[in-house]
């Protein structure tokens, strides 16, 4: 359902010739707006290969300037915490010339057509750190788009030269004559001046906002309570169910005795599907209460015996057999052969789950002629197709209402909950809200894929790296979550980190083998690739040094002489950390340094390891380098958290299978890290006038392997698998 | 049976189990959502209310136990000197990512600073390690403590 607005005739009007080099007028059209005021239509680039193929305008983002002066933008992305609500309005406001608090954020409706994002294939899903890459360009070129109209129809007012007239916090000005007129004033005359072809946008230096430490938009209501998320809605009468899921995947409802559950004072309802039982009462209370008093039997299926080990194993034997080459360099085989020194290893990361701390949930109400939605999610049209799947009605008669998220890293682009959700409420007469414990959250998440990698270098009489050969198995989230994207066996998050490395090496083969786990789904998760790779890649770079008996750094920093940016971040990072200044015994310092996301970063982790062997961060340094900044204080606050995303799941993250169960329930068991846990942070930042690089999730990547390489400076031993298991690091 | 309990000043009235969690008659049956459901066993602070000024976990609190005490939610916490000095330090310090878990440390916070208006870093780190984020917001939660500390100490 797109609101009026978004829909008006002259917005669909014109045809604009597409091609490769896409000029202006190609992704933006501009019209008025019913009642009055402008409206412009974006085309983000390659957001629809069908459009552009049908040569057709197909606008999939929009800003509204009304008479009133109020500038709305029709937002492509969720907020849901990364500070996207107050990053992309920058962009817009910066070069429209308006007051950040001017630009009012409205959530898409779910349409893939109109809102898909170009850099995912056109999925209207909002991850991968690239909302601010896939905007940087468009956003900024509408807002000046925007801004040389309403000059246009000034100076077309008073008759005068545009460029005597200047745009300056919502309104025109000409100063020779001391005229002025809002934009609100001129909203209506701009939407019939024609779409100017060539409009300059700022240089660096003339930025006034991007660059600054803007106050998020959408934290005021976050501190008293008042802030709406998925879980908060109260449609009327609506009740509160929670569920039991097949403790194995892929198992089933033998039987159910619901006598007791159903005596509990404000349980109404138990619902029976094929894999779950739901229980429906007046508050989440009684329906915890009546979930605890059924008697479940469970039929568990073909994984009722499955245990960790033995996807282990079926990974590791991948590793032994070719997989599909996802990146080769000169002739690794004859290096190999003629090198001095040869380092073999094999490294493991764990499955993982998000454990976002908003746990699962969705508030659906059926209805025979229509189904509304309300949820927190990475993916409303993927939210909005699994409604209609799952009720039968046509799609638009599913109304998905988004909301804030609290946490996404991945976990609220999949559907499994909005499917489950509807399952359940096509039998509840009224609207209903399902909410999963957190018991149920941890144990039937989609998780991080467990990896199983085989990696080999054969090193000159130097200590050089002359070959590296990296063979590693595990889940392809792409390959299921976005099909077209996995091709030849490949696909570019599974591999992102393994290859393309910033190093100079002349001869260097990467294998990946996919293989899907039995019993477990497995889904993208805060870093996806890179959080496995970059912990692999690192750890076995600084095993090469501790061989080649050089620093870590130094050993890096001679194989990244055609790398000026990465050389530069490694460097700043380890002058920053005090590198090779002395430690106390059982503390030591370890570096990690990567290219992903298109953001170059080094990190410096302090460690201590005490004689139990328990690992604690005491400080982390990171040099990054994400090209152009348009909010340095969120930059920061990304840093932040991911470095705490990525210890935490360095000391603590493990989800394992036993008998084909989940064996981790809660927060006691699943741990996270603490604030009495947490590292002193400082980042810095390089300044850089290259394209915006992600920035959501970089820090996870970097964080783990910089851990384990202290863990080695402070005690010797290698770790090659995750979580850190202190009782390796015990001082006997 | 029906229980009455005082919160944010007003009593209400609830036709619930006795042992029903505040919380969910907070969220459910009053629909003040502010208060934020994580784990149901204490275990991450994210539901965390003042009882007669002390910082509890309303998930595991039976609305029967409460009695006459007095209930404070993240509603109202802006209305106690601490709480709005802790307000303003999280927007000053831009704390806030996703802001699920905000809530709850905010409570905390609150019920820290006003029974010490100087916590040290251990002080903090007792009386918020109860609290998870997520999103690690822990430096500037940190910090935010702090400076309301300091604008307490300066009468303001």
């Amino acid at each position: 359902m797109i609101s009026d607005h978004l829909t008006s005739p002259a917005a669909a009007s014109d045809r604009s010739p597409s091609g490769s080099s896409l000029s202006r007028r190609g992704f933006l059209q501009a019209g008025a707006v019913a009642g009055g005021g402008l409206l412009l239509s974006l085309s983000l680039p390659f957001a629809n290969r069908e459009a552009e193929a049908a040569d057709s305008f197909t606008p999939n983002a929009f800003i509204r300037i009304g008479t009133d002066g109020g500038i709305v933008l029709t937002m492509p992305y969720v907020e849901m915490g990364q500070g996207t609500y107050t990053s992309i309005p920058m962009l817009i406001a910066e070069e429209l010339e308006v007051d950040l608090n001017q630009v009012q954020l409205v959530h898409a409706p779910p349409n893939e057509k109109l809102y898909g994002n170009p850099l995912l294939a056109g999925v209207q899903a909002t991850g991968n750190s690239n909302a601010i890459r896939a905007a940087w360009q468009p956003l900024r070129q509408a807002g000046a788009i925007a801004r040389t109209m309403l000059v246009s129809a000034a100076a077309k007012r008073w008759n005068v030269d545009p460029a005597s007239c200047r745009a300056q916090k919502g309104e025109v000005r000409h100063e020779p004559t001391g005229r002025h007129a809002t934009y609100g004033e001129l909203a209506a005359d701009a939407a019939r001046i024609p779409v100017p072809e060539n409009v300059a946008l700022k240089r660096p230096e003339q930025f006034t906002l991007i660059g600054t430490p803007a106050k998020r938009l959408d934290t005021p209501t976050k501190v008293n309570g008042t802030a709406i998320y998925g879980i908060d809605v109260r449609p009327p009468g609506v009740k509160i169910a929670t569920l039991a899921q097949s403790p194995v995947f892929g198992g089933r409802v033998k039987s159910v005795n619901d006598a007791a559950a159903k005596a509990v004072k404000g349980v109404r309802q138990i619902i029976r599907l094929d894999d779950a039982i739901a229980v429906v009462a007046d508050h989440m209370g009684a329906a915890k209460k009546g979930l605890a008093a059924l008697v479940i039997e469970w039929e568990d299926g073909p994984h009722a015996n499955l245990n960790t080990r033995e996807i282990v194993g079926e990974l590791e034997k991948a590793t032994l057999n070719a997989g599909a080459v996802a990146q080769n360099i000169g002739d690794v085989g004859k290096a190999m052969a003629g090198a001095v020194t040869k380092v073999e290893a094999t490294y493991q990361v764990p499955f993982l789950a998000h454990a976002t701390m908003e746990p699962m949930n969705c508030t659906v109400h059926v209805r025979r002629d229509g189904c509304e939605v309300w949820v927190g999610t990475q993916v409303a049209a993927r939210a909005q197709a699994a409604a209609a799947k799952t009720t039968g009605l046509p799609l638009d008669k599913v109304v998905v209402h988004n909301h804030l998220i609290g946490g996404g890293f991945g976990r609220r682009l999949e559907i499994d909950g909005v499917i489950r959700a509807v399952e359940i409420a096509k039998q509840v007469d009224g609207p209903v809200k399902v909410v999963w414990t957190r018991e149920e959250d941890i144990q039937h998440d989609m998780y991080r894929p467990y990896f199983f990698d085989r990696i080999s270098a054969g090193l000159d009489a130097m200590g050089k790296p002359v070959a590296w050969s990296n063979r590693f198995a595990g889940s392809s989230i792409v390959a299921r979550w976005l099909p077209p994207g996995f091709n030849n066996g490949l696909d570019a998050d599974t591999t992102e980190g393994a290859i393309h490395l910033a190093y100079a090496l002349p001869n260097m083969h990467v294998e990946y083998a996919r293989v899907e786990p039995r019993g477990i789904p497995t889904a993208f998760w805060r870093s996806v690739g890179p959080s496995h790779n970059v912990f692999v890649t690192e750890s076995f770079m600084d095993e090469l040094a501790t061989t080649a008996k050089q620093d870590p750094v130094a050993y890096r920093r001679d194989l990244l002489a055609n790398a000026p940016r990465a050389k530069a971040v490694l460097e700043l990072a380890a002058e920053k950390a005090g590198w090779g200044q002395p430690l106390p015994g059982r503390v030591g310092r370890g570096i990690s340094l990567q290219h992903v996301f298109e953001t170059y970063m080094a990190q410096v982790a302090e460690v201590e390891v005490s004689r139990t062997g328990a690992v604690r961060v005491r400080r982390v340094t990171c040099a990054v380098d994400c090209g152009t900044v348009v909010n340095p204080d969120t930059v920061r606050a990304q840093i932040q958290s991911a470095i705490i995303f990525g210890i935490t799941a360095a000391l603590y993250g493990d989800i394992t299978l036993k008998d084909g169960r989940v064996e981790q329930t809660n927060f006691d068991t699943y741990q996270m890290l603490r604030i009495d846990e947490a590292p002193a942070i400082d980042v810095y930042i390089v300044e850089s006038r290259e394209p915006p690089g992600g920035m959501g999730e970089a820090g996870t990547s970097a964080i783990v392997p910089a851990v384990t390489n202290a863990v080695f400076a402070a005690t010797g031993k290698r770790l090659r698998k995750l979580p850190i298991d202190p009782k390796e690091l015990k001082q006997v | 049976m029906t229980t009455t309990i005082k919160v944010n000043g007003v009593d209400r009235t609830l036709d619930v189990d006795g042992d029903t969690p505040l919380l969910w008659a907070l969220r459910d049956v009053l629909g003040m959502t502010g208060t934020k459901f994580g784990c149901g066993m204490a275990l991450c602070g994210a539901c965390t209310v003042h009882v007669d000024g002390v910082a509890v976990r309303s998930c595991i609190t039976p609305v029967d136990s409460i009695g006459k005490s007095e209930i404070t939610t993240i509603e109202a916490i802006g209305a106690t000197p601490a709480g709005a000095k802790i307000q303003k330090a999280w927007l000053d310090r831009e704390v806030v990512q996703c802001g699920y878990c905000q809530s709850g440390q905010v409570m905390s916070a609150a019920a820290l600073l006003a029974s010490n208006p100087n916590p040290t870093d251990s002080d903090i780190d007792a009386a918020m390690s109860g609290n998870i984020c997520r999103c690690g917001t822990y430096v500037r939660i940190r910090e935010a403590i702090k400076q309301a500390a300091r604008s307490a100490g300066q009468g303001g």
